[in-house]
């Protein structure tokens, strides 16, 4: 399977990452031998075979439902850019 | 609704419910409503470097005895997934949500039709995630505010089978969901705050015809009216749209009130890839049979289940015990009120009529009423060993309403009490009966109805005191003569 260049286009804007022209056709083909490898891993018979959710053969360990955090906002705030009212401020986004 | 029967409507609904724990899914802040914004916030709500989530155990719990209510399957090994988009009410990019093997499955919750039957609505599954911030707009120099404090607050989303075909169904269905969730304490179904809320999935099709018409998404509804409003007008928008040669476009819309109509919202449209994967932070979550026994023995009794005792136990109407059942509360209040009167039909009217009027009339909730289930059940004592009549025990109950004492304080401040002395009620007949003689020839002459007016004319003359079935019985006895 193979990507073109407007497919690299489009995962770079979903993931709001900024390439240039330039290096698209490198994306192109460095992206495709990554699907070309994943391709050759679906003819490996995995009947009986139950889905890796993580590389560790582990469970999650769960919390107390307790309030440990305590308000520290102007810490936070202290780091961002643009903060008022105790919102933090960011472009404007429109519905 | 006016749309002709050539159209055949389809709904799905999905519910996000807020869970009742202290702390949020993945952090130890705060999940409290109202404070301060981003003072609930910390380091992990705020997707700083470095942080991890850890699981809340207790809205794992949560979300297994909602699974168990709905007779659900329940997912023993189930994961959190991403979900990436970009918006700033949610700082890591991505929410973190469950795909694949959500903690509940397929389960179901049957729902009353306006015919009387029963409908069984489908629960595709039910799975635990993060709900985002809160965006302002608009106040801020051309900037959006961001509060966080929600961010991170565990919450289920609900999703359900396209298996409603009208826009009250689908009120019923959401209804039944909200009554549920309060009465297994998972949640405080609190609409105004957001804890409750849903989006629509609905579309339209040609009667008869098999494949679904393309649906769209009515996001973020808070309320039962408008859950209902706006469905109807996204019906009407596709069938007329249809009708006039246009295309249903797949696509979010929002309802807005004011105007009564929906709108697209075109700019989740771009974003709507979102790329799921395992959250390489959180292990899956495995739990097991013990586990899911142990939250199954926590469970109260179901709304379901107690209609259907109170329909055997007490012989209730299906429709009475449905009323008194919508609400844990309501049912709580009528059972103590049945049992202290001992009389659970009497019980039952009284609290579906005249106390859910009341309710209604003041708005307030039963947890509000002024006058409490014992008290209430004193008033039904007196209807019972006939010291008031059913009429004048509504004017106690007014009575008791305003803070004037329990029902004998009433009864006895007011000089209420019935006459049930049989010579002063013969006395009161006898002169009514001598006041109206041609209405009195008539009755005799067996217009049958002349009775109503004579039993009313000495209900009257005694001040409403008199006990009408004795009234009854002496004006028979005068026919007879």
């Amino acid at each position: 399977m193979s990507l073109d260049a407007d497919e690299v286009k489009k995962i770079a804007y979903l993931a709001r990452l900024k390439i240039d022209e330039a290096d698209i056709p490198g994306y192109v083909s460095n992206l495709s031998n990554i699907l070309d490898l994943v391709e050759q891993m679906n003819a490996v018979d995995t009947t009986g075979v139950l889905p890796m959710s993580h590389p560790l053969d582990a469970v999650q360990r769960l919390r107390e439902d307790k309030i440990t955090e305590t308000n520290q906002r102007e810490r936070f705030q202290a780091i961002a850019p643009a903060t008022e009212d105790g919102l933090y401020l960011v472009p404007q986004v429109i519905e | 609704m006016s749309y002709d029967s050539n159209w055949e409507v389809v709904i799905g609904l999905e519910i996000h419910c807020q869970l009742a724990t202290k702390s949020k899914i993945f952090s130890g802040s705060s999940t409290a409503y109202g404070a301060e914004p981003n003072t609930q916030a910390n380091a992990v709500d705020l997707a700083l470097p470095g942080v991890l989530p850890v699981f809340n155990k207790e809205a794992l719990r949560l979300a297994v005895k909602f699974g168990l209510a709905v007779d659900a399957e329940i997912g023993l090994r189930s994961v959190f997934d991403r979900k990436n988009y970009f918006y700033p009410d949610s700082p890591k990019a991505y929410q973190i949500t469950q795909m694949d093997h959500p903690i509940v499955g397929k389960g179901h919750m049957d729902i009353e039709l306006e015919n009387g039957e029963t409908k069984r609505i489908g629960i595709t599954r039910a799975h635990l995630e993060e709900d985002a911030g809160k965006s302002m707009h608009g106040t801020y120099h051309g900037m959006t505010g961001i509060d966080l404090n929600r961010a991170g607050t565990p919450l289920i989303e609900i999703v359900s089978e396209p298996d409603m075909s009208s826009a009250k169904e689908a009120v019923a269905y959401m209804k039944k969901i909200h009554s549920l969730v309060r009465y297994i304490e998972i949640s405080d179904g609190n609409m105004q705050e957001g804890s409750f809320r849903c989006d629509a999935n609905v579309s339209v099709r040609p009667k008869g015809q098999k494949e679904f018409g393309t649906r769209t998404e009515l996001k973020n509804i808070n309320s039962f009216r408008f859950v209902e409003k706006a469905i109807n007008i996204e019906i009407e928008r596709q069938i007329d749209l249809i009708e006039d040669g246009g295309k249903v476009i797949q696509e979010t819309r929002l309802y807005d009130a004011d105007k009564n109509e929906t709108r697209s919202m075109r700019s989740k449209e771009e974003a709507n890839d979102y790329r799921y994967f395992p959250d390489p932070d959180l292990l899956p979550v495995v739990i097991d049979e013990a586990y899911v026994e142990q939250v199954r023995s926590e469970l109260p009794e179901l709304p379901e289940q107690k209609k259907q005792r109170y329909m055997s136990e007490y012989d209730l109407s299906a429709y009475d015990a449905g009323v008194i059942t919508a609400s844990r509360e309501l049912a709580d209040y009528y059972e103590t009120v049945a049992a202290k009167a001992g009389d659970a039909k009497l019980a039952a009217n009284w609290v579906t009529g005249e106390l859910a009027a009341k309710l209604n009339r003041e708005e307030v909730e039963i947890t509000e009423a002024k006058v409490p289930a014992e008290a209430f059940a004193g008033l039904l004592l007196r209807i019972k060993d006939d010291t008031i009549s059913g009429k004048i025990a509504k004017d106690v109950f007014e009575a008791m309403w305003n803070g004037e004492g329990s029902a004998d304080e009433v009864i006895e401040s007011k000089g209420l009490k019935q006459i049930s002395d049989s010579s002063a009620i013969e006395a009161m007949v006898d002169e009514v009966i001598v006041n109206n003689p041609s209405q009195f020839a008539e009755l005799k002459g067996g217009k049958d109805k002349m009775m109503g007016f004579f039993v009313g004319q000495v209900m009257k003359a005694s001040g409403g005191k008199a006990n009408p079935g004795q009234v009854n019985a002496i004006m028979r006895k005068r026919l007879e003569e």
